[in-house]
C-alpha cells in the first residue's frame, strides 16, 4: 500500500464558508440569538416528505424521512419565538442581514440580482422546524484575489442557521432554537485545483475579507467551512461541518484518498459480474442465530431485531480489498446502514470474527448457495428499518462500479469523513409563499458599494498605529475571537494594549492548547478581569489563573476568584488572632463562661469577615474558651 | 393555464417575443451565462423582470434590461402529473367520507400569485396522508374550492344538504376538510340544522399548508379518522392541534368552539371548558360525557335567513347603526354587550325601536369566556325590561348562526323559544 500522489488524481477542492452575520437579531424576527442554559418552553413534532414545485421528492428528503424520528424542540423566549417555533409566519427580511450581504457581494465583486426571492430548501432532519431553511440568491459571479490569483465565486446567499443539536438518540432528536434564525451569508467558490495548503490560505483571505467588514459574529461556530472535493472523473463529495481552518488540510486529504480509493474498488469491481443483485438475494436468518455465541448478534436478537443475509455473486475479498489504508467498500457499506439506527454489517470478508463462528460461516454459506468466491453481508434491526437498509446496501453496492459516488458526507473531529445523506438536488427548493420577492434598490447597491471595507493589509497597519503594537501581534489579534473585545477594553486607556493583546491572543491560547474548554470564558469574564486589573483589584499574574479557573469549570465568575483567594488566612494567622482576641477579653470568658463565645464571635466577625468562613471560627473559639474555662 | 402565468405588460412581450414560454429551459447571458427555468411570475411583481429557476434550484427575478441574449434550450411539463392513488378498499376496514370545501388544509403553492390557494383536490389529499389507508377506507369528493373567508351562509347550506344525502349511508362518519378562519361558524350551522345526524362530521383544518414538512394536516386528518372509527360517538366536531406539539389533537365540540390565535396550530380553543376529546397516538382521552345532539331522532332543518347581524357594543357606539339595521328589514340582533351583557343607557331608545318591530334581540358577551347574567346591575334589569333575551354562555358567533338558522326555519320570526333551547350543547349545563 503506497500513499496517494495528490497531484496525479484531478483534485479539485470547491470552499463553501458560512458566516454567522453580527446583526443581533435573526433573519426573520427580531429575537437575538444567545445561548441559553434553560428552556422552559418544550414542544414536539414529526416532519413529513413534501414535494417541490416541480412535483419532484428531493432524494436527501426522502432519505432523511425513511429515517422518520420524533422531534423534541427546547426553546428559550429570549431568544426565539413563534416564528422560530414555525407556529407564526416570518417576518419580513431584516435590513441589516440585507444590506451586509450586499456589502459582502461587492467586496467579492459579484453581480447582485436586482429582485431576490426567498426560497425553502427542504431539510427533515429536524433542524429547521418548518422542515425547510429559508435561504436566498443574493449575487452569482465575482472573485477573490489570493496572492496574485483570483478565485472565482460562484455564489452568495443569505439564509438562516439552523437549530442546535442537542441529543440524538434511535428514536428522538433533540434540538435548541437559541440559533434557529440567526442570519448567515454562505459564500461558494469555484472549485480550485492545488494542494489543501492552498486550499486553507483561500479560506484564510476569505475569512479575512469578511472580518474587516466588521459585520460578521466571531467566535467558535461563527464561521463553517464545508468544501466539495472531487477527483478526476468522480462525483462532487459535499464535507460538512468543518469548524477550523487547521481541520480543513486534513480533511481533504483523507477526502482524497478516499476517493481514488474508491476508484481503485471500482476498477476491480468493472471486472465481476454482479449486476443481477436485488432484494431477492437476501434470506432471513433470524432463526439461524438464534443460538449464536456473537454477543452483538445477541443483543440485536434481544433488542428483536431481524437479521438477514444478502449474497452478492463473484464479491469474495471486494469487501475487505484495501487500495489505501482504512479505505474498504465495507467500511463505506458500514456507514451507509448506520443513518438508520443500525449498528453496521458483517461481511464475508471479514468473517469469522466477532462470535460468529467458523461452523456458523460454512452452514451460512450453504443455506445462501454461495460458492467461494461469492461474498455475503449480514445486516440486523429493527423490522422498520432494515427493509430501507438492504435498499441502500443494495444501491451502494452497484454504485461502487462508478467509482465516487456524489454524496454529502460530515467530518469528524478526527479528521476523516462520514456518510450524511444523499446530495440534495433542485426539487429541494421551492419558493417561500409567505415573502414577496424582495427588491433591491440603487440607492441600497450605492450604500454596499460605499461601504466596501479597506483591504486586510490597511486594516493591520490601521490597529499597529492606532495601539502601538507590531505587525505580527496585531495579525494574530485581528484574526482571533477577541478584536471587538480588545478594542473595546482599550477605550478606557487604563490598561496598556500590549498587554492586553498578549493576554487575548497567547495566554488565552496557550490554555485552550493545554486542552481547556475556550467557549466557558466568556467575553464578560475578560471585560471584568481588565476592569479590576485596572483599579488594582487584582494583580497582572491572576488574570491567567482567572482564566484557567473558569476555562476548567472551576469556577463560574471573577468575582468568585476574588472571593476565594482573599480569603487565604492561614490556620495559624487565624489561630493567633482568636488567641490574641480571647487575651483581651478574658474579663468577659470568665464573666460570662460559655455564652462568651457569642460576644468574642461577634469582634472577630467584625475583621474576618469574607476571609475565613463563620463557621470555621465559630468552632474554633469554642474549642479555645471551653479550654480555658477547664484550666 | 397560461403559459405566461403572471407575466404581464413589458416582460410579457420580452418572453413572447423570444418565443420562450413558461417552463422553458433557456441560456441566458447577462454578465455571464447561466441556464435556467423560466418560472412563473408573482401577480404583483413588476413587469421589469422574469422569473428563472438556476440548477442549483434557487430562483431569482432577472431585470429584462440587463438580459443581453436569451436561447431555448428545451421544455419541460411544471403541470403536476398526479400520481394514482395506490390504495386498495380493505373490506375488513369501515368507510369514512371525505368532503372537501377548500382552506389552507386543501391548498397548494400558486405560482401565479407566488401565495398559497385552495386547489388540492379531496384525493390528493388522501394521497398526501397515506396513513389514512390503515385507518379506514377513505372516499373524497369536493364540494367547493374556497378560503373560508369566501364562505357564505349559502356554502353552508350546501354543505348540511350534502350531508343529510348519507344520514342514511354505510360511512361511519364524515370529515369535512375546511378553511380555519370561518370553521367554526360553518360548525355550528351543521349543528342547528342537522341535529340529531346520526354519524359524526370531524371539521378538520390546518394552520400550516400540506407543502411543508411541518404541516399539520396530515396529523389534523389522521385524528380525526382515528376519532370517528374509534369514538363512537354522535355530533359536529372540530380537530385541529391541542398544543404547540403533534402529540395530542383536540375533538372540540363544533357549537362551544372559537379561533383564538391567528396562526398557532393550537388556534382553536373550546370556550370555557377542555376539548371534549384529544385524540393521543394510540388512545382517545374522553374528557366530555354529555350528549352533543340533546334529541335523539335526525329532524334536518337545513334553511337560513342571512337577516341577522351580530353587534359589538363598545363605548362611543352611534346607536343609529341599529336603526340602520331597522329599516334594512333585519330580524334578529345579536349582541355582544359588555362584562355580564351590558350596552350602554343611549341605545335604550333604539332597542325599543327595535322591539316594536318584532326583532328577535339576544344577548351575549365580548368577554372571552363566561356567562350573561343580566340580574345583577340596573342596567342589565333595564335591558331584561326592554324585552332582550339573555343567551347564557352561548358563544357570540355561534348565536348569531344559530340566529340565521332559527329565522330561516320559523314562518313567523318568533324565534325566542329556539334560542333559549339547548340544541346542540350550545348552552353549557
Amino acid at each position: 500500500m503506497s500513499d496517494i500522489e495528490i497531484d496525479k488524481i484531478g483534485l479539485k477542492v470547491g470552499l463553501e464558508i458560512h458566516q454567522q452575520l453580527a446583526t443581533n437579531k435573526k433573519l426573520f424576527c427580531s429575537c437575538s440569538p444567545m445561548e441559553s442554559e434553560d428552556y422552559p418552553v418544550k414542544f414536539f413534532r414529526r416532519l413529513r416528505l413534501a414535494k417541490s414545485e416541480l412535483g419532484k421528492y428531493d432524494p436527501a428528503a426522502v432519505f432523511e424521512s425513511s429515517k422518520s424520528k420524533l422531534i423534541s424542540y427546547s426553546a428559550n423566549p429570549q431568544s426565539s419565538c413563534l416564528v422560530e417555533y414555525d407556529d407564526e409566519p416570518p417576518h419580513s427580511l431584516d435590513n441589516d442581514a440585507k444590506a451586509t450581504s450586499l456589502i459582502i457581494a461587492s467586496a467579492l465583486h459579484s453581480d447582485i440580482f436586482s429582485e431576490i426571492h426567498v426560497m425553502r430548501k427542504i431539510v427533515i432532519d429536524g433542524s429547521n422546524t418548518s422542515g425547510f431553511q429559508r435561504t436566498m440568491l443574493v449575487a452569482n459571479g465575482g472573485y477573490i484575489e489570493v496572492e496574485q490569483k483570483k478565485i472565482g465565486v460562484q455564489s452568495i446567499c443569505l439564509e438562516e442557521d439552523a437549530a442546535k443539536l442537542l441529543k440524538d438518540t434511535e428514536n428522538v432528536r433533540e434540538y435548541s432554537l437559541d440559533r434557529l434564525g440567526t442570519p448567515l451569508v454562505e459564500i461558494a467558490l469555484d472549485p480550485v485545483e492545488g494542494t489543501p495548503s492552498d486550499v486553507k490560505k483561500i479560506a484564510l483571505t476569505l475569512g479575512r475579507l469578511l472580518r474587516v467588514t466588521r459585520r460578521v459574529t466571531r467566535g467558535i461556530g461563527s464561521i463553517r467551512q464545508d468544501v466539495n472535493v472531487s477527483v478526476s472523473g468522480g462525483g462532487i463529495v459535499e464535507v460538512k461541518g468543518v469548524q477550523q481552518l487547521d481541520q480543513l488540510e486534513g480533511v481533504i486529504m483523507y477526502e482524497a484518498r478516499r476517493q481514488h480509493g474508491l476508484q481503485l474498488i471500482a476498477e476491480k469491481l468493472k471486472k465481476i459480474q454482479f449486476d443481477d443483485l436485488t432484494k431477492e438475494n437476501t434470506l432471513d436468518v433470524t432463526s439461524f442465530f438464534g443460538n449464536s455465541k456473537s454477543k452483538v448478534i445477541q443483543k440485536s436478537l434481544k433488542d428483536g431485531a431481524t437479521i438477514k443475509a444478502l449474497k452478492i455473486k463473484n464479491f469474495d475479498g471486494m469487501f475487505g480489498y484495501e487500495p489505501y489504508q482504512g479505505i474498504r467498500l465495507g467500511k463505506e457499506l458500514g456507514q451507509q446502514v448506520r443513518f438508520f439506527g443500525i449498528g453496521g454489517i458483517f461481511h464475508s470478508d471479514e468473517l469469522p470474527n466477532y462470535g460468529i463462528e467458523k461452523e456458523e460461516v460454512e452452514q451460512l454459506r450453504k443455506m445462501l448457495k454461495t460458492e467461494e468466491i461469492d461474498g455475503f453481508l449480514i445486516i440486523a434491526g429493527s423490522k422498520d428499518k432494515i427493509e430501507f437498509a438492504i435498499d441502500a446496501v443494495i444501491n451502494r453496492i452497484k454504485d461502487a462500479k462508478n467509482g465516487v459516488p456524489a454524496e454529502t458526507r460530515a467530518a469528524t473531529p478526527a479528521g476523516e469523513t462520514v456518510f450524511l445523506r444523499p446530495r440534495p438536488g433542485a426539487s429541494r427548493m421551492y419558493p417561500e409563499t409567505d415573502i414577496p420577492p424582495i427588491t433591491i434598490s440603487n440607492s441600497e447597491l450605492e450604500f454596499a458599494k460605499n461601504n466596501i471595507p479597506k483591504p486586510w493589509d490597511s486594516a493591520i497597519s490601521e490597529i499597529q498605529t492606532k495601539y502601538n503594537l507590531n505587525k505580527q501581534l496585531s495579525e494574530q489579534l485581528f484574526d482571533s475571537d477577541y478584536l471587538d473585545l480588545f478594542e473595546s477594553i482599550c477605550t478606557n486607556k487604563a490598561n496598556n494594549p500590549n498587554f492586553v493583546a498578549s493576554i487575548l491572543c497567547s495566554t488565552i491560547t496557550n490554555l485552550e492548547r493545554r486542552g481547556l474548554d475556550a467557549t466557558l470564558l466568556k467575553p464578560e469574564h475578560i471585560a471584568r478581569s481588565f476592569e479590576l486589573l485596572s483599579e488594582g483589584k487584582i494583580t497582572k499574574e491572576s488574570l491567567e489563573m482567572i482564566y484557567e479557573s473558569i476555562m476548567s469549570v472551576k469556577i463560574k465568575s471573577v468575582e468568585e476568584f476574588i472571593e476565594k483567594h482573599s480569603s487565604s488566612m492561614s490556620e495559624d494567622e487565624l489561630g493567633q488572632f482568636l488567641d490574641d482576641l480571647i487575651k483581651s477579653n478574658l474579663s468577659i470568658i470568665k464573666k460570662q463562661g460559655n455564652h462568651s463565645s457569642s460576644v468574642l464571635m461577634g469582634m472577630a466577625m467584625k475583621s474576618l469577615r469574607g476571609k475565613v468562613s463563620g463557621e470555621k471560627i465559630n468552632k474554633l473559639l469554642e474549642m479555645k474558651i471551653s479550654k480555658i474555662l477547664e484550666e | 393555464m397560461s403559459d405566461y402565468r403572471g407575466y404581464e405588460g413589458k416582460s410579457l412581450e420580452f418572453l413572447k417575443h423570444n418565443k420562450i414560454k413558461v417552463g422553458d429551459t433557456v441560456k441566458i447571458t447577462t454578465n455571464s451565462d447561466n441556464v435556467a427555468t423560466i418560472m412563473p411570475r408573482y401577480e404583483h411583481g413588476d413587469d421589469q423582470h422574469i422569473v428563472v429557476k438556476f440548477k442549483s434550484g434557487y430562483n431569482v427575478g432577472l431585470e429584462i434590461n440587463n438580459i443581453k441574449k436569451i436561447e431555448y434550450i428545451s421544455s419541460i411539463d411544471t403541470n403536476q402529473t398526479k400520481e394514482p392513488s395506490t390504495a386498495k378498499p380493505k373490506p375488513q376496514l369501515p368507510k369514512i367520507l371525505l368532503l372537501s370545501t377548500g382552506g389552507t388544509i386543501a391548498s397548494k403553492i400558486d405560482y401565479r400569485t407566488g401565495s398559497v390557494t385552495p386547489a388540492l383536490s379531496a384525493h390528493d389529499l388522501y394521497a398526501i396522508v397515506p396513513e389514512l389507508d390503515e385507518i379506514a377506507n377513505v372516499d373524497a369528493e369536493v364540494l367547493f374550492s374556497e378560503y373560508s373567508e369566501n364562505l357564505t351562509p349559502e356554502h353552508w347550506k350546501k354543505t348540511a344538504e350534502k350531508l343529510d344525502s348519507y344520514s342514511d349511508s354505510d360511512y361511519r362518519g364524515v370529515i369535512v376538510a375546511h378553511g380555519t378562519d370561518t370553521m367554526q361558524y360553518t360548525a355550528a350551522f351543521l349543528s342547528f340544522a342537522l341535529a340529531g345526524f346520526p354519524i359524526p362530521i370531524v371539521l378538520v383544518g390546518s394552520q400550516r399548508s400540506s407543502d411543508r414538512p411541518s404541516s399539520d394536516a396530515a396529523s389534523n386528518l389522521i385524528a380525526a379518522a382515528k376519532f370517528i372509527v374509534k369514538s363512537n360517538t354522535g355530533g359536529v366536531f372540530i380537530s385541529m392541534h391541542n398544543s404547540e406539539s403533534d402529540d395530542g389533537i383536540a375533538c372540540h365540540f363544533g357549537t362551544r368552539v372559537r379561533k383564538n390565535h391567528t396562526s398557532k396550530r393550537n388556534a382553536f380553543e373550546t370556550i370555557g371548558a377542555v376539548p371534549a376529546f384529544i385524540v393521543k397516538q394510540d388512545e382517545i382521552i374522553q374528557n366530555s360525557k354529555s350528549r352533543y345532539f340533546k334529541q335523539k331522532q335526525y329532524t334536518p332543518k337545513i334553511n337560513v335567513d342571512t337577516r341577522a347581524a351580530l353587534v359589538k357594543y363598545y363605548p362611543g357606539y352611534d346607536p343609529k347603526l341599529v336603526r340602520d339595521l331597522i329599516s334594512h328589514g333585519y330580524k334578529a340582533i345579536i349582541f355582544e354587550g359588555t362584562g355580564l351583557g351590558h350596552i350602554g343607557k343611549n341605545m335604550y331608545d333604539v332597542i325599543k325601536e327595535a322591539k316594536e318591530s318584532q326583532i328577535f334581540l339576544g344577548m351575549t358577551s365580548q368577554c372571552h369566556d363566561g356567562r350573561v347574567n343580566m340580574a345583577i346591575y340596573e342596567s342589565g334589569r333595564d335591558l331584561l325590561h326592554l324585552g332582550i333575551t339573555p343567551l347564557s354562555d352561548m358563544i357570540s358567533e355561534t348565536a348569531l348562526v344559530k340566529a340565521m338558522w332559527a329565522l330561516g326555519n320559523t314562518k313567523d320570526g318568533k324565534i325566542d323559544r329556539l334560542m333559549t333551547e339547548n340544541i346542540a350543547s350550545e348552552y353549557t349545563e
